[in-house]
């Protein structure tokens, strides 16, 4: 697999949301408005990158009965460190994202990618995959943010077009699912037709 | 690929491994823990200067505590030149998703409510979050300058003076109470006679 390939390849091919389905609790939650859904996703971007890069060095000197929690100490020990830094540094974001942080360490991306994808391959292509994969991730959660915003406040990114109510379901629990249902059969539709 | 699993390299991978994390999140605690305080200390100063009229002090130093019906709340002291203009009063309310972290700040001149704020909470997005929406003529629009003393303060289907959200009357009536607990302690402070002792000090 090329470089390239390993960097494209989380956005359509593997793209976590809607071809993969994991990590739904944090895709739901968060994805409220296009620029909370970006924020997780970027969290989460940091995060794989860097679980990533660090199971793929130590993957060859962990025994592979203790591998599992291994992992899950390292990704939590990052996700730990992403929090501290965004509740220090943008203390807006963490006002919005501060309940679904933590949630990254059982998000099964993280796992899922150091478990299938990082513990067997160099530092280097595991920092590919994880940005790749984290891209998809980020975008997807952006995508379903901005829907459920257009829909659901009549805004974009923050800027009213539409005053002054949206339908308010869509920013709730309900709407998330019906958001993320419909993307992902467009997704599906678009993505077969191309294979 | 792995390394073998026996028990002794087991319990030194994965206890050097907790090891190096430890160390890591102690180092990322210890940088971030002065930029966290400062961050929450804008954002309580932020507040305060919303709902009290223009001081020239640190309200974030001039701290009292007032109990009221065994709880304890925390005042901010807001003065300019030495007097005080000011009363911010964190009262936490329980609403419809948990506490609404808020504050309520008093005029002390004529004893009105200033102004009022939300600092945190998990109300409803859409219905009970209007309670800390800042557009004119919001639901907390209600409460500016408004004398305590003369409205009654609960929500119209109580019987009170205060417009409720639409579909969100357990929000909206979380954040009354708010205001009214407030209203207390701010009673309990001037007629216990706290506040002509901070103004006596701060006369000379």
């Amino acid at each position: 697999m090329t470089k390239l390939k390993l960097l494209t390849k989380g956005i359509i091919k593997d793209n976590p949301t809607f071809a993969l389905v994991l990590g739904m609790c944090p895709t739901l939650g968060t994805t409220t408005s296009a620029i909370n859904g970006m924020g997780m996703g970027v969290a989460t971007l940091f995060v794989l990158i860097l679980s990533n890069m660090v199971v793929s060095a130590v993957a060859r000197f962990i025994p592979d009965k203790v591998r599992i929690p291994s992992y899950i100490v390292i990704i939590s020990a990052f996700v730990t460190i992403v929090q501290l830094l965004i509740q220090a540094y943008i203390p807006s974001l963490y006002d919005t994202l501060g309940l679904f942080i933590p949630l990254i360490v059982v998000n099964c991306i993280v796992l899922g990618r150091a478990e299938a994808f990082a513990n067997k391959h160099n530092v280097i292509d595991s920092a590919l995959d994880g940005i790749g994969i984290g891209l998809g991730f980020t975008l997807s959660l952006t995508v379903i943010g901005l829907v459920r915003e257009i829909l659901g406040s009549g805004s974009a990114f923050g800027w009213k077009f539409m005053e002054p109510y949206g339908m308010l379901i869509f920013v709730l629990a309900p709407g998330a699912f019906l958001v993320l249902g419909y993307l992902m059969v467009l997704f599906k539709k678009l993505t077969t037709k191309k294979a | 690929m792995a390394a073998k699993s026996t028990f002794t390299n087991m319990v030194l991978s994965l206890g050097s491994i907790c090891l190096v994390c430890s160390a890591l999140l102690g180092i990322a605690n210890n940088v971030t823990a002065e930029p966290i305080a400062q961050a929450t200390l804008a954002k309580i100063n932020d507040k305060i200067s919303y709902v009290v009229p223009s001081y020239d002090n640190n309200p974030s130093d001039n701290v009292t505590m007032v109990e009221v019906d065994g709880t304890e709340y925390k005042v901010y002291l807001a003065s300019m030149s030495d007097k005080v203009v000011g009363y911010a009063i964190e009262v936490a309310p329980t609403g419809f998703g948990g506490p609404i972290s808020m504050i309520v700040g008093f005029d002390a001149e004529n004893g009105n409510i200033y102004n009022t704020a939300v600092i945190s909470h998990s109300e409803t997005p859409g219905l009970g979050d209007k309670i800390a929406s800042n557009e004119q003529g919001s639901f907390r629009d209600q409460f500016i300058e408004m004398n305590p003393a003369s409205n009654k303060l609960s929500v119209r289907k109580d019987g009170g003076d205060i417009d409720a959200i639409t579909a969100a009357t357990i929000s909206s009536r979380a954040f009354t109470v708010g205001v009214s607990t407030a209203y207390k302690v701010y009673l309990t402070l001037v007629g216990s006679g706290d506040a002509d002792v901070v103004s006596g000090a701060s006369k000379k």
